[in-house]
């Protein structure tokens, strides 16, 4: 048995009065891909943004390579490893392609030193042939495939251990969708990367994944393996619109 | 054409101090959305602390340099004592919070240095440089030679350097930068620090020229902060034209109407302009860019 990279100790939180996680538990095994499913509002992003240091737990913990992280800044747990590719891709619009790559750099650049980066960026640019293509265009520019791609590859860029994501198929086209997964699940087989991601599309996330999670009104009602949760009737009448007979 | 010459290079002179005041403006404002109606002060500063340091005895060149880092300090002190502690109010709050912190540096400069003029000694000696039939000083060359400075450090510094693009990342989309590590507030506080450093320097190079008073600050507060509306709030280039154009109206309407009314006629072209081009000089590219 693999130990958890991530677990998630009866987090809750709340948007004034509004209650949008309750007792949430979880985890992540290293090398796992886990999906965290649930229609809109059932507090899928908020826990992201929880993990990622972005917005605090009222309560419960996070523990992030054994180590809690629940009230550490957002700054400081991305210098962990542990990298959010945020919902609406949040590229620096203004910024070229490259400069975008390089700023997923940041944390360890000094470190790391500008030749390595600079080695770094052409792996990037052999996994996302397209942004070497761009790479003096400003990321405001490229299409919203392509920001997608941009998105992943900087965060890529902040050598992360456990990688966050948030919706990177949103409003992408289906084709594209295939894609951004194809690239999520070589990630892990050939980097090694343990994801989290969250999915609306949820038969696509639910193929390239190990285990999912189902959220529902700030709670996690239902878990298991992809292929059982794939075959489950309720999320099939839920999420992929089949009946019941 | 001898005194259209003069009239220029003078323009051109205290044109290169509105350039780095309003480079001052741009460079807050471009991390912090914040009008930081202080940066007058920090040129009053620069000037003042200049001259107590040569009283002091300190060598000029020691002086200079331990000018620029005490402004510094003041600048992220100001940060950190003010826009930090404010955290979460809106922009326009923290712009008054600056018109307050300007007054409050005002106040003491009064009170430490007393209201009168005092005189700094030129870089070089006094003696004019004749060019064109026009005489220049020294110390108005080496004002526009630290205006072109100042220009280029900053263009490498914003566009070469890592901490360059941290600090447009931050500019462009702060939660973004938090996710790369970008501290929003380690790039607030450098913003002040940068800027007091840049009033500093316009403070330092004019003194000779200004004689420096404890409310020197307002005018050229005032002044720079025109000519970075003038040239597009938020475009560093727009900064350094507005600067330039700001100053050379006002010179020539100095000498060729009436000195007495030289700030009616810059402020009222400035005013003009805006009335065509509402958004500044070089405003329209970067509307939404975040400058810099």
């Amino acid at each position: 048995m693999t130990s958890s990279i991530l677990e998630i100790k009866n987090v809750s939180f709340s948007y004034g009065p509004i209650k949008a996680l309750d007792h949430i538990s979880f985890e992540v095994k290293k090398g796992e891909i886990v999906a965290l499913l649930g229609a809109n509002g059932a507090g899928k992003t908020t826990m992201l943004n929880n993990i990622s240091g972005l917005l605090k737990p009222a309560s419960g913990q996070i523990y992030f390579k054994n180590e809690e992280i629940t009230k550490l800044e957002a700054e400081k747990i991305v210098e962990k490893r542990l990298i959010l590719v945020p919902e609406h891709r949040q590229v620096f619009s203004t910024l070229s392609v490259i400069d975008n790559l390089y700023l997923g750099a940041f944390h360890h650049f000094k470190k790391t030193g500008k030749k390595e980066v600079d080695q770094d960026i052409e792996k990037i640019f052999d996994l996302f042939p397209i942004l070497k293509e761009r790479k003096e265009q400003l990321g405001g520019t490229l299409s919203g495939g392509q920001q997608q791609m941009l998105a992943i590859a900087r965060a890529i860029m902040a050598k992360p251990e456990l990688l966050l994501l948030d919706e990177p198929s949103l409003g992408l086209a289906p084709l594209i969708v295939k894609e951004v997964l194809e690239y999520v699940k070589k990630l892990r087989d050939d980097f090694g990367v343990t994801v989290l991601l969250i999915e609306q599309n949820v038969s696509a996330s639910l193929k390239i994944a190990d285990r999912g999670y189902v959220m529902s009104h700030g709670s996690i009602i239902k878990q298991g393996s992809s292929i059982n949760l794939l075959d489950d009737p309720e999320i099939k009448e839920a999420f992929l619109g089949h009946t019941v007979s | 054409m001898n005194d259209s010459i003069q009239f220029l290079i003078s323009g051109l002179t205290i044109g290169s101090i509105y350039a780095i005041v309003a480079l001052g403006f741009v460079t807050i404002y471009s991390v912090t959305k914040v009008i930081n109606l202080a940066q007058g002060e920090f040129v009053m500063l620069g000037g003042m602390t200049m001259f107590s340091l040569i009283k002091l005895g300190i060598p000029y060149f020691i002086a200079f340099l331990l000018t620029v880092v005490i402004v510094m300090a003041i600048g992220w002190l100001v940060e950190w004592a003010v826009i930090r502690k404010a955290k979460g109010a809106d922009p326009l709050s923290l712009i008054i919070l600056t018109i307050g912190t300007a007054i409050f540096i005002r106040g003491i400069a009064g009170m430490v240095w007393g209201k009168n003029s005092v005189k700094v000694e030129p870089f070089t000696n006094d003696v004019p440089i004749n060019i064109l039939g026009a005489s220049i000083t020294p110390q108005s060359v080496w004002v526009m030679v630290f205006m072109l400075l100042v220009v280029l450090v900053l263009y490498f510094l914003i566009e070469k350097t890592m901490l360059g693009k941290a600090f447009r990342a931050c500019s462009v989309n702060p939660t973004a930068a938090r996710l790369m590590a970008i501290s929003p507030k380690k790039m607030s506080s450098l913003s002040f620090a940068l800027s007091a450093g840049l009033g500093a320097i316009a403070g330092l190079v004019i003194a000779p020229i200004m004689f420096p008073s404890y409310d020197m600050g307002i005018m050229l507060g005032i002044k720079g902060f025109s000519a970075s509306i003038l040239g597009g709030l938020g475009s560093a280039p727009g900064a350094v034209i507005g600067g330039l154009l700001l100053g050379v109206i006002e010179s020539l309407g100095a000498g060729y109407i009436s000195s007495g009314i030289k700030d009616a006629i810059s402020f009222g072209v400035v005013l003009m302009i805006l009335l065509i081009r509402p958004f500044g000089l070089l405003g329209e590219k970067n509307v939404g860019k975040g400058g810099l």
